[in-house]
């Protein structure tokens, strides 16, 4: 059983909680103590349904007034896989939000009403899915009970998504039509489309492809703690040196030629430790300890790659940034710390070259600074350099975040754009 | 060549982003400290702790939060798994917050000390002045919970405000913070129930007995059974009966219920588990009964 995670964009009107109830309630992730609670609230404020979207929102402020506000993570199995789905809200106030759930989904399901079809909303979801680069991308389009489950509605509405999703960055699109409410196509398929030859939307989250999402060609290990055990009871490790971190690209195997960066020195692995004993083989997202064959000055934030595939060691990097903070702006000569992998280094914003509407996808170059969920494109000044690819290539090492040096608060993600 | 896939088991990836997460913690913290109570979460937060940093000692020490309220079980379990790892134990007592005043107990049948806690857990860490501190806390377990970030920042209160929440991304955690406030870590944030279980089968982790099924003498109070002890206060109305029971979560004794089951191995437990339609906080806790925001309440004065 592997996991996937994924993320749904769409607002309540759209039937997202009631589709995310709907895979929890009939996967038996909702248990009665909950449910009850649910009806409880339900009953208590005068609702005649039983409110799904109490389920996930879970903080006073957000059931008070009736929103959601943050990310919230949901979880739930089938005998296939797990599932972690980021909840996130769909307005564009909470683009934040989206970027956020989106930066680790292996998928993404925007939710469209049958009856209105692509709206500017959607629009923004899937641009968003495709800026985070989320390799999967299923279009629900909901309410499909309300338009007679008309077929030629379905594909009016396939089509204008189409032709919209080729300027983007899609590279596996799905279109399933479905009825939250009533069930249709969400966990087997329905008898009231018999038009629609797909599989249900359950079917298609256990069955898609993720596995060769990851980048196992590019050989990345971000160096995150180095281990010295120096126990004196423990005479067998007095001399072990391994140097920890989660595999972010590529295989890893015992013999292999690796290039340490910054130093540019090669060696050779010489072990790929774990605590249940040396593995013969590590890729993303494993966790282990490598040690290798020569004595090389080796630090955290550093990068192990091959002598012929190496990231880029850039100190002006190139990059498209969400500003994520709602007290400050992000302009030309701001100065912010920047995370990305294990490297932390001071950044220099150099140029703003353009913001970018997330509605239109119109690039303002006269913009002259980015505000609270506002999109663009940016050149950074760094003070030392970062191994980074393209964010399309990896997104571990093309990704990064900035964080304010007063209030220590994460301002913004970014994706590194290789320009090389 | 055949083409590999490379897959992984959701429990080796699991694994691995809460091996992540500790040496993230490790390498960018000052003074950590692993929340370590007994009970079946902090007992594979702890296997992880050993994992990610083998064949070096655990770098921070392990706290418990003692109530003094504990089952006998549980204390006996923590203190021999302490001497196992050769860690530092730190204990923060509630009943020392009582005596030096900084809390007063509760009195009534239901008096608990479960809301003390905070206090003893705040003081404790302004005082061992730890930057980082390691909980079990995952988000399936309620739905505040749900919303809460791997690292929880908390002000010089030790307070969670949920709607100024730093943004996670990728892997990249922020762990910036100023003089006085501090991390809460949430390694096992995207584990369930279920994959505990699984996992203290899959790696064969010892647990407190008191998970498993046994007969105990106890009294009904609100749908819940509750232990015959001392320190829990029992009416004549309550009638003490012997039941087959175990437990589904390890707390105080006197908020802690146990369920009736003869669940007698982990195997057993985790086909119960796969079976139930009641959470583990539903059917086990009073302290999340008191009202439906009671453990975000509870969480923005500093709780666990």
């Amino acid at each position: 059983m592997d996991i996937l995670r994924f993320a749904t964009a769409g607002s309540v009107d759209d039937g997202k909680s009631t589709l995310i109830g709907r895979l929890l309630f009939d996967s038996k992730a909702i248990f009665e103590d909950q449910l009850e609670a649910v009806e409880r609230t339900s009953r208590d404020r005068g609702t005649e349904y039983t409110d799904l979207s109490l389920l996930t929102d879970g903080l006073r402020a957000e059931r008070e007034q009736g929103i959601t506000i943050d990310v919230a993570y949901r979880y739930f199995a089938t005998p296939r896989r797990k599932f972690i789905i980021a909840d996130t809200p769909g307005h564009i106030q909470y683009t934040r939000n989206m970027v956020t759930g989106a930066s680790t989904a292996d998928l993404a399901i925007i939710l469209i009403d049958a009856r209105k079809g692509v709206l500017e909303q959607s629009r923004r979801h899937a641009f968003l899915t495709s800026l985070l680069r989320v390799p999967h991308l299923v279009l629900a389009v909901n309410k499909m009970d309300l338009v007679d489950y008309s077929q030629e509605r379905f594909e009016e509405i396939r089509e204008e998504f189409t032709a919209f999703a080729s300027k983007l960055n899609v590279a596996d699109l799905t279109f399933i039509p479905i009825s939250a409410l009533n069930g249709d196509n969400v966990v087997s398929r329905s008898e009231n489309m018999p038009w629609y030859q797909g599989t249900s939307l359950l079917h298609h989250l256990e069955n898609v492809h993720i596995a060769s999402d990851r980048n196992l060609t590019d050989v990345r290990f971000p160096v995150q703690y180095v281990i010295r055990p120096q126990r004196a009871t423990d005479h067998a490790f007095h001399d072990y040196r391994g140097y920890a971190g989660q595999v972010a690209g590529g295989v890893l195997k015992p013999g292999d030629e690796v290039v340490h960066l910054p130093s540019g020195l090669t060696t050779r692995i010489a072990s790929i430790d774990t605590f249940d004993g040396p593995v013969e083989e590590a890729f993303p997202p494993m966790s282990v300890t490598l040690r290798f064959e020569d004595d090389l000055d080796i630090s955290r934030g550093d990068m192990i790659a091959r002598p012929n595939n190496q990231p880029q060691a850039a100190q002006d990097l190139e990059a498209m940034v969400c500003w994520m903070a709602d007290t400050s702006k992000l302009t030309p000569r701001s100065k912010l710390t920047i995370k990305h992998t294990t490297r932390t280094a001071r950044a220099l914003v150099r140029d703003l070259q353009y913001r970018l509407d997330v509605n239109t996808l119109h690039r303002d170059e006269e913009a002259t600074a980015l505000g609270l969920n506002e999109i663009g494109r940016v050149t950074l000044r760094v003070t030392q350099p970062l191994f980074v690819d393209d964010y399309g290539r990896n997104r571990l090492t093309g990704g990064f975040i900035l964080i304010d040096e007063t209030s220590n608060s994460t301002v913004a993600a970014g994706m590194v754009i290789d320009s090389r | 060549m055949l083409q590999r896939d490379y897959t992984t088991s959701q429990l080796d990836v699991l694994e691995a982003e809460a091996i992540h997460i500790m040496r993230e913690v490790a390498a960018e913290f000052e003074r950590p400290c692993l929340l370590f109570s007994g009970g079946k979460d902090s007992i594979v937060m702890l296997r992880i702790a050993e994992k990610a940093f083998w064949p070096a000692p655990i770098p921070f020490p392990l706290m418990h939060v003692d109530t003094g309220h504990n089952f006998d079980e549980v204390i006996e379990f923590r203190d021999r798994r302490v001497e196992e790892l050769g860690a530092k134990l730190i204990v923060a007592s509630v009943q020392e917050s009582i005596d030096q005043g900084r809390v007063a107990e509760q009195t009534g049948r239901r008096a608990s000390r479960n809301r003390l806690q905070t206090t003893t857990l705040l003081d404790a860490i302004e005082a061992n002045r730890n930057d980082a501190v390691f909980g079990g806390a995952r988000r399936d377990e309620e739905k505040a919970r749900a919303k809460e970030r791997v690292f929880s920042f908390r002000d010089e209160f030790g307070q969670w405000d949920p709607k100024n929440q730093r943004p996670e991304l990728w892997n990249l955690y922020n762990g910036r913070i100023a003089q006085g406030e501090h991390i809460r870590v949430f390694p096992l944030s995207n584990w369930t129930e279920l994959d505990v279980w699984d996992y203290i089968r899959r790696e064969g982790i010892e647990i407190p007995s008191i998970y498993f099924a046994h007969t105990r003498k106890v009294f009904e109070r609100d749908g819940m059974l509750l232990p015959d002890a001392d320190v829990v206060q029992r009416g004549d109305d309550e009638p003490l009966f012997e039941a087959v029971v175990r437990y589904r979560t390890v707390g105080d004794m006197t908020c802690t219920g146990a369920v009736q089951s003869t669940a007698a191995t982990v195997e057993e437990i985790i086909e119960e588990i796969a079976a139930t339609r009641i959470t583990e906080r539903g059917a086990t806790r009073a302290d999340d009964r008191a009202s439906e925001a009671a453990m975000e309440d509870r969480k923005r004065e500093g709780y666990f």
